[in-house]
């Protein structure tokens, strides 16, 4: 694997059954990129992000995330990344400060380390006056923010985020993309879905996935220049013909 | 070890507050309790008899008059006519008929030994076989009373008489039938192991309906990490029904402690443990709360029915006898039984201790064992 590399696939396949979600796909992502992973409803997306994270079993194929084998190694991979679902799953009942005590303890940080990261997490999401209120309370795009946050609770290498930012506002989507910004300056990775194509232009490169297959991989920039359009939404709809 | 801290920690958050759990926790058990103490109680309070008496003897009727004098049969009648009485029994108006022939007295005292017979109604099984056990003590009594070595000898018409040996040895620490006695320790058993194990196995099911268990396996926390922090607070659940729910009985039944409370705790802890195992295993194979449901009541029921809480192991088949050493209701309601009612100690219960150690640690491995953090 190439140190300069967060993540490397190669041949990766997911079948259920007769159904191939995922087909031989590979890829590289570099150490510190951001990484737009687009692709159609259904077109296997998740089920792509769930074997690099050691959710699902690769049928075929090899990873390898923060130079741990996916399917082998699993469970190191899991120390170095963090993951937001595209299903929201933090705990309901619990408050903003209890997710992130939850969160913080299941990945060993100490006491200390929990309160302070508590206490700035809160702070850079203003969420101190929500701090004791049930999470079920907050508007969608504070909890998305609240989960990407917690996501990132033990300072992971990678971050993997599965359409963090569906279902909200357009000035809650600009803040979640300043933070992406922030973090992939801190030396982070970002492997990232999206369905909103003026977000695949913040990305660094972006892949384009068509009924499992990785149809297109280049920067944005190139991207439209070889599908000779103006828009990322021109080149994923030239690729995309249902 | 700080990971299981923080997971028992939430799950305790989220038992209290939840609205709906506190109150099961209390009340269902209280409820349950009185309920089916009286519903599902085998007391037998009014029985009905008719006397057939046709000696019209001192004797016969001293008999009659101990009878009426009892307060668990009501006389319906005292006829001449056995037609008369077979009747009312055809017309399920009566649940024993006592015949004494005529001659009884004086054959009894030319030194021979006449028969009294009594016909059970067996179509009301439960009336009529407690009720002939008690009939035969009231004759054996008065058999006594008259001074004489020979005792009246009576045959019966149906077998179930007979059964009143086996009745009365298998309450002999319960001499008064108290069957709330009987079973509120059953019921209460019954309640812990179902609550729990339903409680258990939603829980988990839940987490992965709404996907937090999948935020979950993307941590390096380890599996039995994740079993124990589901089982230790839903065993601290079980430890407060059964104490809710002795605490009533005791208050409401009054039933007798007679033995060690510390080694019904140690049994309930160790069985909670077992059933918990359980309802984790199940909760491993279900994707849905329903499926989870459905699964653990097809346990459930299998359990309940064949635990000895309404008929006894002891008049069971051999092959169902067997089929209840892996069913760890059978073993903690025998266990209260025996150390509530009879007072036993460790050493009478030292087998329900080992089978249901084996179960637990049974359960509690293939839980651990199919808990996949990668699908
Ligand atoms: N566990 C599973 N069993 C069977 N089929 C599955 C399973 N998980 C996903 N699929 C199928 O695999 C395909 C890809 O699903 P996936 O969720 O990866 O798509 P996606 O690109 O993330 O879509 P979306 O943009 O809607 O999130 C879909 O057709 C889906 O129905
Ligand atoms: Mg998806």
């Amino acid at each position: 694997m190439d140190k300069r590399n967060a993540i490397e696939v190669e041949g990766l396949t997911k079948r259920f059954g007769d159904f191939t979600a995922v087909d031989a796909i590979s890829f590289q992502v570099a150490k510190g990129e951001i990484f737009g992973f687009l692709g159609a409803n259904g077109a296997g997306k998740t089920t792509a992000m769930k074997m690099l994270i050691g959710l699902s079993r690769p049928t075929e194929g090899m990873g390898k995330v923060a130079g741990f084998d996916i399917d082998k190694e699993a469970e190191q991979v899991k120390r170095n990344i963090g993951y937001m679902s595209q299903k929201f799953s933090l705990y309901d009942d619990l408050t903003p400060k209890e997710n992130v005590r939850f969160y913080g303890g299941v990945y060993g940080l100490s006491k200390n380390r929990i309160k302070e990261k508590t206490r700035e997490i809160l702070k850079e999401l203003h969420l101190e006056e929500v701090a004791n209120k049930p999470v079920v309370a907050l508007p969608l795009g504070w909890k998305q923010r609240l989960a990407f946050a917690i996501s990132m609770v033990h300072d992971p290498d990678i971050v993997f985020l599965d359409e963090p930012t569906g279902g909200v506002d357009p000035y809650v989507r600009r803040q979640f993309w300043e933070t992406i910004y922030q973090v992939a300056e801190q030396g982070r990775t970002i492997f990232v879905t999206t369905h909103y194509m003026d977000e695949a232009e913040y990305c660094d490169r972006v892949s384009i996935m068509v009924t499992g297959k990785i149809e297109a991989l280049d920067t944005p920039e190139k991207l439209k220049e070889e599908y000779n359009a103006n828009t990322m939404d021109e080149v994923f709809l030239k690729l995309v013909r249902y | 070890m700080q990971t299981l801290r923080y997971l028992i920690q939430k799950e305790f958050i989220q038992i209290f507050r939840n609205k709906a759990l506190l109150p099961m926790m209390t009340l269902l058990p209280i409820i349950q309790l009185i309920v089916l103490s009286n519903a599902a109680s085998n007391d037998v309070k009014d029985v009905r008899l008719v006397m057939v008496d046709n000696d019209q003897s001192e004797i016969s009727r001293s008999l009659t008059r101990k009878i009426s004098a009892n307060d668990r049969f009501t006389l319906v009648e005292v006829s001449f006519s056995h037609d008369a009485a077979f009747e009312l029994m055809q017309r399920n108006k009566v649940d024993i008929i006592l015949e004494v022939p005529s001659n009884f007295e004086r054959e009894y005292y030319r030194g021979e030994t006449p028969k009294v017979q009594m016909l059970v109604n067996a179509i009301n099984g439960q009336q009529a076989t407690v009720g002939s056990g008690y009939l035969n003590n009231i004759i054996a009594s008065l058999s006594a009373e008259i001074q004489r070595d020979e005792s009246l000898v009576m045959s019966t018409s149906t077998p179930r008489a007979t059964a009143l040996v086996e009745v009365s040895s298998n309450n002999w620490y319960n001499p008064e039938l108290k069957y709330p006695h009987f079973m509120a320790p059953g019921i209460l058993a019954e309640l812990a192991a179902l609550l729990t194990i339903v409680l258990s196995a939603m829980n988990v099911v839940r987490e992965r309906e709404i996907g937090t268990i999948e935020q979950i396996n993307v941590t390096p926390i380890k599996k039995w990490e994740f079993i124990l922090g589901k089982l230790v607070p839903f065993l601290c659940i079980g430890l407060i029904l059964v104490t809710v729910g002795l605490v009533a009985s005791k208050l409401i039944f009054d039933i007798p402690i007679r033995g060690s409370l510390l080694l019904v705790f140690g049994y309930a802890i160790i069985n909670l443990i077992c059933v918990l195992g359980l309802g984790l295993l199940i909760s491993n194979f279900a994707d849905t709360q329903q499926q989870a449901i459905f699964v653990a009541f097809f346990f459930v029921l299998i359990f309940i029915l064949m635990c000895g809480l309404f008929t006894p192991i002891e008049s069971m088949p051999k092959w169902a006898q067997y089929a209840t050493i892996p069913n760890p209701l059978a073993h903690f309601i025998s266990v209260t039984r025996k150390v509530l009612l009879k007072g036993s100690g460790f050493w009478d219960i030292r087998w329900e201790f080992i089978y249901t150690i084996i179960l637990a640690i049974l359960f509690n491995v293939a839980a651990v064992w199919s808990y996949k953090k990668q699908q």
